[in-house]
């Protein structure tokens, strides 16, 4: 098929950056998004252009670094998918696509459609853990029971990827799903339950200080999350977040 | 005599890593904090080294080229993990743990490592759990395991197909838990491009990094290069895009011998290519084998007949199936050893019976699994008289709760519902046994620089067992390393801050520089990725699931030829000094280019045919693989010399005190 892409430029992080429009050839609908990045990117670079920048890494939906807002969509028109995963088939011959980067100013852009996601880090740095070295003497795995439950509640938060559709699509760049995933995750097994309460307080303060905005409930983050991350978890930690403030030293 | 010293204890194979660990030298507390250590790789390996490391109390530099640790490509492993708990009580322990990784290794580990490897596992799955990280479990509430290629027993744990991903992530949380602290300097969007040695001793590394262009040099009293795997040197892999053998490379070079490059591991069960366009390729878990059955059309006109879309496999009868693996391997059926059932795949599809259109694809197929598991839920549900339809969507649900991610992986990638056509599957590369030489302290050949995980050589011998990865790069990284580490470092407490600013990090750093310089300058007219799938095309062609003299001696040359037209006609966009993803592609594959060639010079080194090394000249008349313990019982180390054909062996003989070498049946 024949597409035109309209993609966003811009050199670094100071420059202003713009909306160019680039007209491709020969995709094949058993192609992922990716690949027709590659290809364009291969047809700039034999020209003597400067290839499109965009993160990528393992290519098949599970590392978090893809992250293309295209046509208005974070990773795009399919759901339950990342970037990576997207496949042309979803488009048809002749369309306009749109692609930029995540927009957030927690998120600012390195070049092209590379953003830096540092204060995701930043956040599980101050609190997204439990405090246990290692040291080969902690109790048998068995010791505690875990309701089925509760452990599949916990996995289902834990398979966020990190990887900022939560903040690009919301209205107020909130990261409060990326952030309810950990919390939850941990404050649903016996094992988190020790810290929880400042786990909750500290993540939740990075998180302001880093700059993303506060959640009102639109709910487009669930709809958004690649891993379908449930707006469930923003309830627990909301819960999570009362019992602390309420209890804590 | 080998130069090469294994440092494997003395005593029973039992008792050799508990008093070894009695007896080897410590550094008190406060004597750690005056003592860096470089890390590079955030995968299971390095973040588990890294977090444990920092939690003893060393200041640790931690490297990746991802934009945050929780990226490294560990994250993609989908089925599991071993460890010998024998919580099913069917029978597993420490030895059948070990004794299964050596048979399935085919012969070619060492006792020692892998005996420990069986015995720190349960104390991982013990430290995971305490992490926080949410295994499957029974309604019980105790854990759940399931088993996987290669072993009688159920002794793998997972957390659905995703069990790479919360395995890493819980070493994330370790790791981010010491970034907090300040005990770990995460250095993300760095890439490793030199090991500094000052005195004959690793003493730092010179890193790009990769958002300013900028080199930077960093200085440690020890260097761990858990940098992952070289799949990637075939350019179609299940690896990460930026999987890449560099850091690797770069400590080969400088002296740490690589051994046995031609050990890769084609696993069965991939989404078969679908064009030229493809960039990498998904794998789908082993696991799936548990539930899955493998076939082709019995009919050659069957498999014509689906090619050209004249027919469906779900058309054919039961009886015109040839369920393959099961026929040749009746013991193990579909769970035999990833390279046993690749081979068992290619074999069919080279004989014309493969399915897809390129006729490289055979089916993986849960019919029988949805049914089976239907008529259980309906006995428990008192259906007796559930129809067939309903059996099958009881059954689908039951399916869709162990697989559900996988299917639906594939349903996105493929567009075809598995839950009602069997799955097509191909092998593809996936996971590479040689690496770095280590001795049992995991210390290369360099003093001071140790390499963990997939980048070394050290627990798989020449095919790996599913689930054994994960189990490989933990343990190392949170039971082995940070014990093994302080025997070498108990004589550092003196050295004290190392300067980067010696004459050999200028060295290192100019060297760098010259080397990128180069390559920019070329001004050619073929971008990174030409000569990458080029040289991937001939690895896999003649470096792949089965060589021959012929074809090595080919491949030698050909990538000598490639990497000359490489020097030649290369074009890197952009600037030194920025963001430039094609210049640092242009640095991953200068180093394939090399190890692409000593692969080939491996491979035609041994003429014998063992685990996923498997010579066309030897083998038995059924076509099965034949070992020859006589004249390679030996792990094949190489020492660089400038050019990777003129590479010099040196030979580590493998002594087996406890296991009887026999050929590997799994019939």
């Amino acid at each position: 098929m024949k597409l035109t892409l309209k993609i966003w430029r811009q050199n670094s992080a100071t420059d202003k950056g713009q909306m160019v429009t680039y007209p491709i050839d020969g995709i094949e609908g058993d192609m992922s998004f990716l690949e027709m990045m590659d290809v364009l990117n291969e047809e700039l670079i034999v020209k003597g252009e400067d290839p499109v920048a965009f993160d990528h890494d393992c290519r098949e939906g599970i590392c978090g670094m893809c992250s293309l807002f295209i046509n208005g969509e974070a990773h795009g028109p399919d759901r339950a998918v990342t970037t990576c995963q997207l496949h042309m088939r979803k488009f048809n011959d002749g369309d306009t696509i749109y692609i930029e980067p995540w927009r957030a100013k927690a998120f600012p852009v390195i070049k092209d459609l590379v953003v830096d996601r540092g204060a995701f880090d930043r956040i599980m740095a101050s609190g997204g853990f439990v405090s246990v070295n290692t040291s080969g003497n902690t109790v048998d795995a068995n010791a505690i029971p875990i309701s089925k439950i509760d452990a599949d509640k916990a996995f289902e938060a834990a398979t966020c990827i990190g990887c900022g559709a939560c903040v690009a699509t919301c209205v107020n760049a909130s990261a409060m799903l990326y952030v309810a995933a950990k919390v939850s995750q941990l404050a649903l097994l016996p094992q988190g339950k020790v810290e929880a309460k400042e786990r909750v307080l500290n993540m939740v303060k990075t998180m302001d200080e880093e700059g993303f905005g506060n959640c009102t409930n639109t709910g487009a983050c669930a709809v958004e999350c690649p891993k379908e991350i449930s707006l469930d978890n923003i309830a627990r930690m909301n819960r999570e977040y009362f019992k602390g403030m309420i209890s804590a030293e | 005599m080998s130069v090469l010293d294994s440092k494997i204890p003395s005593g029973a194979l039992s008792t050799k890593w508990s008093s070894y660990k009695d007896h080897i030298r410590l550094v008190n507390p406060a004597n750690k904090r005056n003592i860096d250590i470089i890390v590079v790789g955030t995968g299971l390996a390095g973040g588990s080294a890294s977090a444990s490391l920092a939690e003893l109390g060393y200041n640790v530099h931690s490297f990746c080229f991802q934009d945050s640790p929780r990226r490294a490509h560990s994250i993609a492993a989908q089925g599991g993990i071993n460890a010998a708990k024998n919580y099913q009580g069917d029978g597993d322990s420490v030895f059948r743990l070990f004794y299964d990784t050596i048979k399935g290794g085919d012969y070619r580990a060492r006792e020692g490592n892998v005996y420990r490897l069986a015995e720190v596992s349960a104390s991982i799955i013990d430290q995971c759990v305490a992490q926080g990280v949410p295994f499957a479990r029974e309604y019980g509430g105790l854990l759940d395991n399931r088993s996987f290629g290669g072993s009688q027993v159920s002794r793998t744990f997972y957390a659905k197909g995703q069990t790479g991903q919360q395995l890493l992530l819980g070493a994330y949380s370790a790791m981010s838990r010491q970034i907090g602290k300040g005990k770990i300097k995460m250095h993300t969007r760095h890439e490793m491009l030199d090991l500094v040695i000052v005195d004959g001793k690793a003493r730092g590394i010179i890193a790009r990094n990769l958002v300013t262009g900028k080199l930077e040099r960093f200085s440690a009293h020890a260097v761990v290069i858990a940098s992952g795997g070289y799949g990637n040197v075939f350019y179609l892999s299940t690896n990460a895009m930026g999987s890449n053998v560099t850091a690797a490379w770069k400590i080969h070079k400088k002296g740490a011998f690589f051994a046995n490059p031609c050990y890769t591991q084609i696993h069965p069960t991939c989404i078969p290519v679908s064009g030229d366009h493809q960039s990498k390729l998904t794998l789908m878990s082993e696991s799936l084998r548990n539930d899955g059955r493998i076939w082709v059309p019995k009919n050659l006109e069957d498999s014509k007949a689906i090619r050209e879309g004249r027919m469906k496999p779900t058309d054919i009868k039961d009886e015109d199936k040839d369920f393959f693996l099961e026929r040749r391997y009746p013991a193990f059926g579909n769970l035999v050893p990833r390279d046993v059932a690749s081979r068992a795949a290619k074999e069919r599809c080279d004989a014309g019976y493969g399915v897809n259109a390129t006729g490289e694809a055979v089916y993986l197929d849960f019919a029988s699994a949805i049914e089976r598991y239907g008529r259980e839920k309906a006995k428990i549900a008192h259906n007796e008289n559930a129809s067939i339809e309903e059996i099958m969507e009881l059954g689908t649900q039951v399916v869709k709760a162990k697989y559900g991610n996988l299917f639906q992986m594939y349903y996105k990638i493929v567009d075809q519902d598995p839950y009602k056509t069997p799955m097509m599957i191909y092998p593809a590369v996936h996971y590479t046994m040689g690496g770095i030489w280590v001795d049992y302290n995991l210390m290369t050949t360099i003093t001071g620089c140790y390499a963990t995980g997939e980048a070394n050589f050290s627990d798989h011998g020449a095919n790996r067992l599913g689930a054994s990865a994960l189990m490989q790069g933990l343990a190392d990284g949170y039971f082995v390393l940070p014990y093994t580490i302080a025997d070498y470092l108990a004589d550092e407490i003196r050295t004290g801050k190392i300067s980067t600013e010696l004459p050999e990090f200028i060295q290192a750093e100019a060297d760098v520089k010259a080397g990128i310089d180069r390559l920019m300058n070329i001004k050619g007219t073929k971008s990174v990725d030409y000569f990458h799938k080029r040289l991937g095309k001939i690895i896999w062609d003649k470096v792949g699931m089965s060589r021959d003299e012929e074809g090595l001696k080919w491949a030698i040359n050909e990538v000598q030829k490639l990497r000359e037209e490489f020097y030649n006609d290369l074009r890197i966009p952009g600037t030194v000094d920025s963001f430039n993803p094609e210049l640092d592609k242009a640095n991953r594959v200068c180093d394939f280019l090399e190890l692409g060639e000593l692969m080939a010079v491996d491979a035609l080194n041994r003429t014998e045919s063992c685990g996923g090394h498997f010579r066309e000249e030897s083998q038995t008349e059924e076509g099965e693989a034949k070992r020859n313990d006589k004249d390679f019982a030996y792990v094949a180390a190489w020492e660089y010399t400038g050019k990777p054909a003129e590479a010099i062996l040196h030979k580590e003989q493998l002594v087996f005190e406890e296991i009887k070498l026999v050929e590997r049946n799994y019939k």
